[in-house]
C-alpha cells in the first residue's frame, strides 16, 4: 500500500513537472544554496558531475561561465521541486548526449574501455605463469 | 617464423603512434550536437524581447508554417557577423523567431537599431531554460522548426553566406 502511494506520488510529480512551461524568470539559484541542506548536498553532487557545455573541461560547479550558472539554476530548481538526481541527469543526457555527464554508463558503447585492461591483465598473468613453469 | 613474433609489439606501437599523430592533425570539433532534432519543442512561454512586443510560446510554432528559431544575444560578437545573413533570410521570406539569451529589452533595441531587425517574433530567455530545453549549447545557434513544432535541423555557430542555401533547403524539406 505504502509502495503504491509512493508510486502514485512520484507519478503525480512527474506529470505536474512535465506540464510546467519553461519560463523561470525568478531569481537565479546559480549561486544561492538551497535552504534544505540535504537537497543542497544532492544538487552539489550532481553539479560536480555535469559538464559545462561552453567551457567543456570543467564541471558546472567549477565554472564561472554564464551558461554553467544557468545549468546550476536548472539543477537547483529541479532538485528543489523534488526530482531525483538520475532524472535530472537523464533530462540533460536526452538533450546533449552522454557528453554532458561525467559519470558515463559503463554498459553501452564504452564497455571495451573497461573490459580491455582486465583482459590484458589476464593475458599478462597467463604469460608470466607459463614462463615460471618453463623455468622450473 | 619465430622471429616475426618479436615485431608485433613494434608494429602495434607504430600503429598507435600513427593513429595518435593523425588525430593531432585533425581540427578540434567543439560542437555539441543537440539530440532534440526530430523531437517537439518543449512547452514554454517567454516574455517579449521588444518594449511593445508579445510573449513567445511553443504554440506559435504549430500553425503549419516552418520557421527558424535563432538563439542569439546582444553580448555575442558572432551574432553581429550573422546579422546580414539573417537579413538575407528575412528578405527571402523566412519567418525568424529570435530568443535572446540573458538579455534586456534596452540592449536588444539598441542592437536591432544598429544591425537590423530580422525577427518576426522575439523573446528573452533570461535563464537559458528554453536553450537548455532544446539542447543548444551556445550562441548563436539556429534551429529549423516545422509547422507542427518539431525541431528538424540544428545549425551550430553563426550563419555564413554558404549556409543560406542549406537552411532554405531544410525549411523546404520541413514543409513535407
Amino acid at each position: 500500500m505504502i509502495r503504491y502511494l509512493a508510486f502514485l506520488a512520484a507519478l503525480l510529480i512527474a506529470i505536474s513537472s512535465s506540464a510546467v512551461p519553461l519560463s523561470a524568470q525568478e531569481t537565479s539559484l546559480a549561486n544561492v544554496q538551497l535552504s534544505d541542506p540535504v537537497q543542497e548536498a544532492k544538487a552539489k553532487e550532481l553539479m560536480e558531475s555535469l559538464r559545462c557545455l561552453t567551457c567543456q573541461s570543467q564541471s558546472i560547479a567549477d565554472s564561472d561561465a554564464e551558461m554553467a550558472e544557468d545549468m546550476r539554476h536548472l539543477v537547483r530548481t529541479r532538485v528543489q521541486a523534488g526530482e531525483s538526481s538520475d532524472e535530472i541527469r537523464n533530462w540533460l543526457v536526452e538533450r546533449y548526449g552522454d557528453y554532458v555527464s561525467y559519470s558515463p554508463d559503463v554498459i553501452g558503447p564504452n564497455w571495451p574501455l573497461y573490459a580491455i585492461p582486465g583482459l590484458l591483465l589476464l593475458v599478462g598473468i597467463a604469460l608470466f605463469l607459463r614462463r615460471l613453469r618453463g623455468r622450473s | 617464423m619465430k622471429r616475426a613474433i618479436f615485431f608485433i609489439p613494434l608494429a602495434m606501437f607504430t600503429l598507435f603512434v600513427g593513429i595518435a599523430s593523425y588525430q593531432l592533425t585533425q581540427p578540434k570539433d567543439d560542437a555539441v550536437p543537440s539530440r532534440m532534432v526530430g523531437k517537439p519543442l518543449p512547452v514554454f512561454e517567454l516574455p517579449a524581447g521588444r518594449a511593445n512586443g508579445v510573449p513567445v510560446t511553443n504554440a506559435d510554432f504549430t500553425d503549419g508554417k516552418p520557421r527558424l528559431l535563432n538563439i542569439w544575444a546582444t553580448w555575442c560578437l558572432p551574432c553581429i557577423a550573422e546579422a546580414p545573413q539573417l537579413e538575407a533570410l528575412k528578405e527571402a521570406g523566412v519567418p525568424i523567431v529570435g530568443l535572446a539569451i540573458r538579455d534586456t529589452p534596452e540592449d536588444i533595441a539598441q542592437f536591432l537599431e544598429t544591425h537590423g531587425d530580422p525577427y518576426t517574433g522575439l523573446a528573452i530567455d533570461q535563464r537559458s531554460m528554453v536553450q537548455l530545453g532544446i539542447g543548444s549549447s551556445g550562441v548563436p545557434e539556429t534551429f529549423v522548426i516545422d509547422g507542427k513544432g518539431i525541431i528538424r535541423h540544428q545549425h551550430i555557430g553563426d550563419i555564413r553566406e554558404r549556409d543560406i542555401p542549406i537552411l532554405l533547403q531544410e525549411l523546404e524539406d520541413a514543409r513535407r
